[in-house]
């Protein structure tokens, strides 16, 4: 298993008022996300534990990526990771984006 | 070429024809109890996760594969439990198992709401294998000690783990189980038989054979299951509707009606060598027909064939 910790100050605040959300299922190629709306407005931080090792330049790049698109700030990200593809890794964290938009 | 047609895509309500096979664990809580009326107990952003996997180098999943929470089913309130059974299989760690037992504990002792159990389970998780076979005792005790203090406690199975192992157990612990066809239960699956008695006696490979000796139609018409519905989360909810209302008290009587039962069905089928035999024997026309068969046809089959009896359990 390998922690990674991605930091990022964003442009805005996240959409919405919902305080936590989680989609996803750690499963083999899966991963799940879970969203708590919990640090300062500017701010967003990704958490991940991930049993494949080695790819930490490409989840730098997947959530440069994720946070220049959604501007998730206040938001802190958790993941635990079943060797999920970058593409589907995008999915879930748009998804989790997408669900802390509602209002509750 | 797909048009892109307006009636065609999801309407943003609740979608109570969702597959219930296809659905994850939060999906079918979601969509079975009352709209918005789900109460999650020790969520994911407690991060209650197994303190095993981390040992294993194996990947944590926040709510250790389980859900549990309370409801409103129908206006009335329920406790819920759904596994998981993407992640490792749905099966029993401590934390998974102990989140089980703690509310079947919390029912026994209220004794005013009904317990639902959403099994989705392959057994006892084998890098925790101990804490796993302790936790499924403790639920078994706990299960019979929420009927004791006259709570229902109803099973519905028709994910794609099944209901394996110690989930087997379980099950055959509760008031009443709703399945579908692709629910299957057993305690010893298909490659741990043939693993132990060779493929003589079963050929795990052959599909065909598992669905019909461990799949839902074939655990409806031995009696297994008391109730088989489609795969639709609300064929699960009318089923889990109608056997809580139904399903009867819980003593000593019970298990010796049980027993006789079960006996009386050992007695009648024992010698015979595939499901196909049963059937026959309890009355099916056309045996053969039976796993082809849509599920409306194959309900009224069997509504026919024998309902279960009530006393029993």
């Amino acid at each position: 298993m390998e922690d990674l910790t991605l930091r990022h100050t964003t442009r805005e605040r996240a959409r919405g008022n919902r305080q936590m959300a989680i989609i996803g299922v750690v499963a083999s190629g899966n991963l799940e996300v879970l969203t708590e709306r919990v640090l300062p407005e500017n701010e967003c931080v990704v958490e991940i534990r991930t049993a494949a090792e080695g790819f930490g330049e490409v989840w730098a790049a997947v959530v440069a990526d994720f946070v220049e698109r959604h501007s998730p700030g206040g938001i802190r990200f958790a993941i635990n990771d079943g060797g999920a593809r970058p593409d589907t890794v995008s999915l879930r964290l748009a998804q989790a984006a997408r669900l802390m938009e509602s209002d509750q | 070429m797909i048009a892109a047609h307006p009636q065609a895509r999801p309407s943003a309500g609740p979608d109570l024809s969702t597959s219930w096979y296809e659905a994850s664990a939060r999906t079918r809580v979601r969509l079975l109890l009352d709209p918005s009326s789900f109460r999650e107990i020790i969520g994911p952003e407690q991060r209650e996760v197994s303190p095993h996997l981390r040992l294993f180098d194996l990947p944590e999943q926040f709510d250790d594969g389980i859900v549990v929470g309370t409801g409103r089913l129908d206006g009335k309130p329920v406790l819920v439990a759904a596994q998981e059974g993407r992640f490792m299989g749905g099966a029993f760690g401590e934390v998974h198992g102990a989140k089980l037992t703690g509310l079947l504990r919390a029912a026994r002792d209220a004794a005013s709401a009904s317990v639902l159990i959403l099994f989705d389970t392959g057994g006892v998780r084998l890098q925790e294998a101990n804490a796993g076979e302790l936790a499924i005792a403790e639920i078994m005790r706990a299960v019979i000690e929420a009927r004791l203090a006259g709570v229902k406690v109803i099973g519905l199975i028709g994910g794609r783990s099944g209901c394996y192992g110690g989930g087997g157990l379980i099950a055959g612990c509760c008031s009443a189980l709703v399945v579908s066809e692709q629910g299957r239960i057993a305690v010893s699956g298909p490659e741990v038989i043939e693993t132990n008695r060779g493929v003589d006696e079963f050929d795990s490979r052959d599909r065909a054979l598992v669905w019909r000796t461990m799949g839902g139609k074939h655990r409806r018409l031995a009696g297994g299951a008391d109730v088989f519905v489609d795969d639709r989360v609300d064929a699960f909810r009318a089923a889990a509707l109608d056997l809580i209302a139904s399903s009867g008290s819980f003593g000593l009587h019970t298990l010796e009606a049980e027993q006789a039962r079960l006996a009386d069905r050992l007695r009648r089928f024992g010698a015979c060598q595939d499901s196909l035999d049963i059937w026959a024997e309890e009355g099916v026309a056309d045996a053969a027909s039976v796993p082809g068969m849509p599920a409306d046809q194959f309900i009224a089959l069997a509504d026919k064939v024998w309902r279960i009896p009530r006393d029993a359990r």
